[in-house]
């Protein structure tokens, strides 16, 4: 096949502008090869080289004494665990995929990012995942959703690893851009992780696993535009997933480290074999040399262009030890997968790709990767309109007549019911260590050998985030962080997917600063450093674009599995109680929503200090082992988290009887989304423990009621039976889908 | 525990008997053809070669499981959990298919069992009747045989366990999967090879919110011990 001619033209085409391609120009000394200008165009496209966004990441707080690897600098964040063991953990996107074919979009997102966890020698112990979609009226949305799920479903189950929690949420925005943000949490022993480098002068270069196709080229590229009526078109870059071979290369993968047979390994995701050689041959200071007529091919007739970018899934590339060729071979012989020696390292510090005897690219490694030759960019910011134009200015809801229908909607507001549809979809118990699945605040998994557990949970609040991204941002990091506490976990470090619209907008960038300002904020104060994460810009379609949502995947650690702390009431008549102050914020609220179908208004206060404090009295709280129950207030306010913690556990529900007196307005004390709160229950007799400890620090409780009785009861407002509004709250998605 | 590619429970059995009944246990690849130590064979859920076709249709060509069929058919105790009993199927040793569930969707929940039949290898730490609660996972569940295969299954006391309530009642809403009558485990007629399709693994432990499906561990051991006669 004549490949194409090389000009400014087709860099343009493939979303390169004329300084990169003089730039290139400038690196090379001549005039790139076809192969070349691909390998450029895909190494600088915004999903491989964070162009546009790594200049403000660099301001997140990115050290802490538990992490071992940082930020950025291998596949995935690492915090120690105890003194033998390391927890792995990550989050990435796949909504562009996810946006034309949902199922395997979502299959393969779920894919990659096991691989990027196993790749770093930890075996995988649990996923998560974030979604977001449009309005489940929309034949189309159904559609995105059951595909999605199916997908995470499938290779999640297949694959073997537990699906423990997540988050989906329904707003308009997400109508022609759906996000899928998927996440992976592996256990690894600390001396033994695998770094993502090539070094040692003739170490032999593998290629494992799948064979290449041509599934997924320009994947990379077709993540960095956004969604347009053409987009139907890019399907083919959607790339194929199979959890059954994944699987099988898990276990050859950890086989081979624990044999200590290699010196580093990648994955190949975005970018495939072009990203996995120019990243490590730049990480490890030296060259590889590979030849393309060795890759096993699914078909015949690949140009090395091809074969560069092609994104077919479930491949790693190894660079082996030298003398150790025969039992690396022997591990994949054992799999039944491809394992072919494709090249070795060298120290010229080039990418030199040889295809039928003659050379297809000759690239020094550094100028093609983040922090070496990549471009950076600080786009233009500008405070968007929308917020100019007083979308803050919203008057407070008159106050509704009933009380308990409007505590009924919102039970069955899709972004608040159950999502039992969902997650039964998904094997949340596989390897037998989830101590709670899906419905409690944060996943719990035990750590066998030891008394600890990891919480984790994903959360943004995306509306806040469109009306304020710096607080919106900075309460997502608290939620996460409140979550993992009230299970009874120490928030230790998080990983964040930065899913926005198109950079080159001043209004979307600003809100991505303003984010990131937010993140960081929060992160600092809770000292939960970022260990990682990603970034997916150009999230729009031709009406609309996302709302900014900066998703967090937090980690906590336990230290003693047994103080776990359930989402759900326990016994009757044990007290439950409110921890934090109560003030009258409807702004971005559910009920704001539910009631006038605005997204408007002031976002709930944040106060850090506040946060920490709070949230360090609960964590005492439930180490001292006085709690029975924990929830944290968020989405739908009091009212919602009292009845989920009525109904959460479907096997054993109780009523219960809402005694206070607000000084507030009956609604706003049930509906406002203030921030820093918590519901607790307790025994009776323990109670004086908990009205002593308040007193010394000085934090606002307030006692609501008893656990128990047929109804959920707030005199003289309403009486709902359990029946009733356990129905609105697990019904509703279901009918819905119908 | 036979692991072929593409299991993913055997780790979870592995460690039940290992750690909770306190057995010895190995790993037994697909291509082997030995295991003259063992009592018995489990066959773990999870989706072995992939599953890509109809579930356990390749498995029951993997090189183990010629002598696994020799084994039960010298009367050695074979389970199969999950993934396990549709192979078994797909290999003669039970009667019977496990069909696409009635949703069309894979499903996880909690479910309840009711023991049939105690006076077996598998069941004797259980009393009749008993109400278990136990993990289901799977995405092809229900249980179906032919109307006389039927007949003959419940005649012959074949059945042990079928879902119900919380309380022990049999109802067609109790039924997770559309499983002809409400089965959820069965045994062959010689009554040492049984199939399950809801995890015991994944409920023999408190901290994981049921230790109920320890029991059929145990029931193998006290046999083997000579505690109980069945």
């Amino acid at each position: 096949m004549k490949e194409p001619e090389v000009n400014i033209a087709l860099a343009k085409k493939l979303g390169l502008t004329e300084e990169e391609y003089q730039k290139i120009q400038g690196f090379l000394g001549r005039m790139p090869t076809y192969t070349e200008l691909g390998i450029y165009a895909v190494m600088w496209s915004e999903h491989c080289s964070y162009k546009n966004s790594i200049a403000l990441l660099k301001t997140l707080p990115r050290e802490g004494s538990a992490l071992v690897a940082k930020a950025g600098e291998e596949n995935a964040g690492a915090v120690v665990l105890d003194e033998e063991r390391v927890i792995v953990f990550k989050i990435e996107s796949h909504n562009h995929p996810s946006a034309v074919e949902p199922y395997q979009g979502a299959a393969t997102g779920v894919g990659g990012i096991l691989r990027d966890v196993f790749t770093m020698g930890a075996r995988p112990i649990a996923a998560l995942n974030s979604l977001r979609f449009g309005n489940l009226g929309d034949p189309r949305v159904r559609y995105l959703l059951d595909g999605v799920v199916r997908g995470i479903s499938d290779y999640g189950n297949s694959f073997g690893v537990p699906t423990v929690a997540g988050e989906v949420y329904f707003e308009d925005c997400y109508t022609g851009n759906p996000l899928v943000n998927a996440m992976a949490v592996g256990l690894a022993k600390r001396g033994r992780l695998v770094r993502a480098i090539a070094t040692g002068v003739g170490n032999p270069v593998f290629i494992v696993g799948s064979s290449t196709g041509r599934d997924g080229i320009h994947g990379a590229s077709f993540a960095s535009k956004e969604i347009t009526d053409e987009s139907e078109e890019d399907r083919p870059s959607v790339q194929i997933g199979d959890p059954f071979t994944e699987k099988l290369l898990l276990e050859a993968s950890l086989e081979i480290i624990k044999k200590d047979l290699i010196v580093g390994m990648q994955d190949m995701g975005a970018a495939g074999l072009t990203c996995s050689t120019s990243e490590m041959a730049a990480k490890g200071k030296a060259g590889i040399e590979i030849d393309l007529d060795k890759v096993p091919l699914r078909e015949k007739g690949m140009t090395p262009y091809e074969i560069m970018l092609s994104e077919s899934q479930e491949r790693m590339l190894v660079i082996g030890k030298k003398g150790r060729e025969v039992e690396i071979r022997e591990v994949f012989e054992k799999w039944d997968l491809n394992c072919v020696q494709i090249g070795e390292v060298t120290d010229t510090g080039r990418v030199v790709v040889k295809f039928l005897g003659r050379v297809a690219a000759d690239i020094p490694a550094e100028s093609l990767v983040l922090g070496g030759g990549a471009p950076v960019y600080n786009p233009p910011r500008k405070k968007p309109t929308y917020l100019e134009n007083g979308v803050k200015s919203v008057k407070t809801p008159d106050p509704p007549k009933d009380l308990g229908k409007v505590l009924l909607d919102l039970l069955a507001s899709p972004n608040i019911a159950s999502k039992r549809w969902v997650f039964q979809q998904y094997d949340s118990t596989v390897r037998t260590n989830t101590v709670f699945g899906p419905g409690y605040d944060a996943a719990l998994l035990r750590i066998r050998g030891s008394k600890k557990g990891i919480a984790v949970k994903t959360d943004c609040n995306a509306r806040y985030c469109y009306l304020d991204p710096r607080r919106g941002a900075a309460i997502a990091v608290c939620e996460a962080a409140r979550n993992v506490v009230a299970v009874g976990a120490k928030p230790m470090a998080i990983t964040n997917c930065l899913n926005f619209g198109n950079p080159g907008d001043p209004e979307v960038y600003w809100t991505f600063a303003e984010a990131i300002a937010g993140m960081g904020e929060a992160c600092r104060a809770l000292e939960t450093p970022v260990t990682g994460g990603n970034v997916s810009f150009y999230n729009e379609d031709p009406t609309r674009m996302v709302y900014p949502t900066p998703v967090i995947g937090m980690l906590g650690i336990l230290d003693d599995i047994d103080k776990a702390t359930s989402s759900h009431f326990q016994t009757e008549g044990n007290w439950v109680y409110l921890v934090g102050e109560t003030k009258p914020e409807t702004g971005g609220s559910e009920y704001m929503k539910v009631l006038t179908g605005q997204v408007a208004g002031v976002v709930p206060t944040l106060d850090l200090k506040t946060e920490k404090k709070i949230q360090a009295f609960v964590l005492n709280q439930i180490s001292a082992g006085i709690m029975e129950s924990c929830h944290d207030v968020s989405d739908g306010g009091l009212g919602v988290a009292l009845a989920e913690m009525c109904i959460g556990n479907q096997e054993r529900k109780f009523g219960f009887a809402l005694e206070a007196k607000p000084t507030l307005r009956p609604d706003l004390f049930l509906f406002s989304e203030s921030q820093s709160r918590f519901v607790v229950e307790i025994k009776p007799q323990l109670t004086y423990k908990l009205e002593e400890a308040v007193k010394k620090e000085n934090i606002p409780l307030l006692k609501l009621g008893t656990v128990g009785g047929t109804e959920f009861m707030f005199s003289p407002h309403f009486h709902l039976s359990i029946e009733e509004f356990s129905n609105a709250y697990f019904n509703s998605i279901e009918t819905k889908i119908g | 525990m036979v692991t072929f590619p593409g299991s993913n429970c055997d780790y979870d059995c592995y460690h039940v008997v290992q750690d909770v009944v306190r057995q010895p246990a190995v790993y037994l690849w697909h291509k082997e053809h030995h295991f003259d130590n063992c009592d018995v064979i489990i066959l773990p859920g999870g989706f072995a070669h992939g599953d890509y076709l109809r579930t356990g249709a390749i498995a029951r060509f993997s090189p183990i499981m010629r002598e696994v069929v020799d084994f039960a058919m010298r009367g050695g105790l074979v389970i199969g959990i999950c993934n396990g009993f549709q192979i078994l199927c797909e290999a003669g040793l039970l009667p019977g298919a496990l069909l696409r569930n009635r949703s069309l969707r894979f499903l996880h929940r909690p479910v309840y069992l009711r023991v049939e039949k105690n006076d077996t290898p598998f069941t004797n730490a259980y009393r009749k009747d008993q109400v278990l609660k136990m993990l289901a996972a799977h995405g092809d569940g229900c249980y179906y045989n032919t109307p006389e295969e039927i007949k003959k299954l419940e005649a012959g006391g074949q059945v042990l366990f079928r879902y119900c309530d919380r309380e022990g009642n049999v109802t067609e809403a109790a039924n997770p999967n559309g499983s002809l009558n409400n089965i959820a485990g069965i045994v062959n007629s010689s009554g040492n090879v049984m199939g399950l399709m809801p995890h015991p693994d994944r409920a023999a432990e408190a901290i994981l919110g049921s230790a109920d499906g320890a029991g059929i561990f145990f029931s193998m051991v006290a046999r083997f011990a000579g505690l109980v006669v069945a």
